[in-house]
């Protein structure tokens, strides 16, 4: 990450990942105020696209809720390996949300957007 | 429950203990008493859960131990019988399958006889045999859920166990047949609070919604240390409060519960329909208590029961070894595929096995084991890194052989410009661990039913304190 890039989990109050049943995955943002939640969705940090780029998924399936009134941004989408298969890494997808709190809070300019997990 | 048929006039208000969202966790027998002396009319507690995994539904064994279960379900049957409520216990042995009721059951009676207590006890089966999932399927109402595809016989035959998932109707029926005491088999979590207060003829949008909001304990609260929780629904909303006086519910608290474990942090779907909670207002009655009003619930045209199943994948040996030579950690992916490529070879020369016959995961702990691809590059090397070799085969002598070929090479693996032949920390001797069956999830689909109650068995006893 350069310098001076503002992640989504330094921004956020919180950002945490856990199964919704074997099949899905589940990532919650948690902003500590109401100007936060307004900066992250007008950032248009959390979009299907840039999920799916950032975890490997079609963006067609990854499901974004806006939740004003807890100042929670929701991501969710289908695990790429159900819960407790041979390739699964993370039985519960508790640490699943480290590449998303990596993600830099702003869209970096021009046409290819800096996105972690790149290897 | 003093009477065979419960009333069907509808209660000004239902209250429950809901005590931990685990039985087995270590539930607080004061907390238990305090919810009682608040005028708990029931006490629900969940047992079981998807989320440790295949094995315990493919295996039908509990995760938690029979001592851990049995020291809460002591303090939860005393209070129960003491009070003269009821006790519904959801999703037993973890998994809910026929040996999770019956190994909860005989727990139950154990209890009794020690505390000299008399209830009567139903206990609901949930396990279905592969014959009823095929005729079903065969009949055409066995549906997929996103994002797997159309269900085909081979996956059900492939099941050791098939449960489907309970909703509230099976739960009524015991109670109002008497039970005091209701073990589950396979329940939705919300199923258990939901069916004391529908049976009480409460509306559903407030039985649902306070059912999903206490299905874990106080994880609703601001401070989850396990005190659970004390809801009351009425006619209007639900209310909802720690049982522990120094905690406290606040109305972000509540509404992010929606968010917990949940894709759809605004719809839940049950057997007979989907709680709705778009339009659902938290307030603070006062610095602990919260109020929910607007809850809403859909009934659906066709009842649904949604079937989880398991099966054995193959066998599994593991082995694990540690490294902290820093020119091996600072090319780890290099270490690994020179061993895959290396272990490969060894194997077809001396099993004369291709390499689509088994499957290697090697997994660099402290590298990137846990996020795989997804790890970010480009990090400073770490101090130490431990190396988990699963191997998996179609039967156990086969996975430990490919194990043992192995281990030569977790020992001594010498990478690319190396002058001596390095050894690697092995952390056990024999450094291979046979795991047994290795089982996974086959099943994401829902059946339709004519009743909600077809697919479940309910057998009723007198445990009696003589």
């Amino acid at each position: 990450m350069p310098d001076g890039v503002l992640t989504v989990g330094e921004f956020a109050e919180q950002v945490r990942s856990k199964n919704a049943g074997p099949f899905w995955i589940t990532l919650d943002i948690f902003l500590s105020t109401d100007a936060d939640y307004e900066t992250l969705v007008a950032a248009g940090a959390v979009t299907p696209e840039r999920v799916g780029r950032l975890y490997r998924v079609d963006p067609a399936l990854v499901r974004v809720f806006e939740m004003p009134h807890i100042r929670v941004v929701k991501v969710s989408f289908p695990r790429p390996v159900p819960a407790g298969s041979f390739e699964d890494r993370d039985q519960h997808a508790g640490q699943q949300y480290l590449p998303l709190a990596l993600m830099p809070l702003h869209r970096a300019p021009g046409p290819s957007p800096a996105v972690g997990g790149t290897r | 429950m003093t009477s065979p048929v419960a009333p069907m006039t509808a209660a000004p208000s239902v209250s429950l203990v809901f005590p931990s969202g685990m039985l087995g966790s270590g539930i607080s027998a004061e907390m238990v008493s305090r919810g009682v002396r608040l005028g708990a009319d029931a006490i629900a507690i969940d047992a079981g859960s998807t989320d440790s995994g295949p094995y315990y539904l493919g295996a039908g064994e509990s995760k938690s131990s029979a001592a851990a279960v049995k020291r809460d379900l002591r303090i939860l049957l005393i209070a129960a019988t003491g009070a003269g409520i009821p006790l519904v216990v959801g999703s037993c042995g973890t998994s809910g399958t026929d040996a999770g009721v019956d190994w909860t059951a005989q727990l139950c009676r154990q209890i009794a006889e020690e505390e000299r207590l008399g209830f009567t006890l139903a206990r609901i089966y949930s396990e279905l045999s592969r014959e009823q999932v095929l005729e079903r399927l065969a009949a055409r109402r066995v549906t997929p859920l996103a994002p797997s595809g159309p269900l085909d016989p081979e996956t059900v035959n492939g099941c050791t166990h098939i449960v489907g998932v309970m909703g509230h109707e099976p739960i009524v029926d015991a109670l109002r047949h008497g039970a005091d005491v209701v073990l589950a088999g396979r329940a939705t979590d919300t199923s258990l609070v939901a069916a004391v207060a529908l049976m009480h003829g409460l509306p559903p949008g407030p039985s649902w919604h306070a059912a999903k909001t206490v299905e874990c304990g106080d994880q609703c609260t601001t401070s989850p240390r396990g005190g659970g929780v004390y809801v009351t629904i009425d006619q209007s909303g639900f209310q909802v409060e720690p049982l522990d006086p120094a905690a406290a519910c606040t109305p972000t608290s509540v509404a992010a519960h929606m968010l917990y474990e949940n894709a759809d942090p605004y719809r839940l779907t049950e057997p007979s329909g989907t709680l709705d909670t778009s339009a659902a207002t938290y307030t603070a009655v006062d610095d602990r208590v919260v109020r929910v009003q607007g809850s809403r619930f859909d009934t659906a045209a066709i009842p649904t029961i949604k079937l989880e199943g398991s099966g054995i994948a193959g066998y599994e040996t593991s082995s694990f070894v540690a490294i902290v030579d820093p020119d091996v950690l600072n090319r780890m992916d290099e270490w690994t595929q020179t061993l895959l490529t290396r272990l490969h070879g060894r194997v077809a020369d001396l099993l004369g096995l291709a390499a689509d016959k088994y499957a290697i995961q090697v997994r660099c702990y402290g590298h990137d084991a846990v996020l795989g691809p997804l790890a970010a590059a480009g990090r400073c090397p770490p101090a130490e890194v431990g190396v988990l070799m699963l191997v998996r085969a179609p039967d156990q002598a086969t996975a430990t052989a490919i194990a043992k070929t192995a281990n030569p090479l977790l020992l001594h693996l010498p990478l690319a410009g190396m002058t001596s032949l390095p050894s690697y920390a092995f952390a056990t001797s024999p450094a291979e661990t046979e795991r047994g069956a290795a089982y996974e999830f086959r099943l994401n689909h829902v059946v339709q039913v004519d009743t909600p109650t077809e697919l479940f068995r309910t057998t009723i006893t007198e445990v009696t304190d003589a």
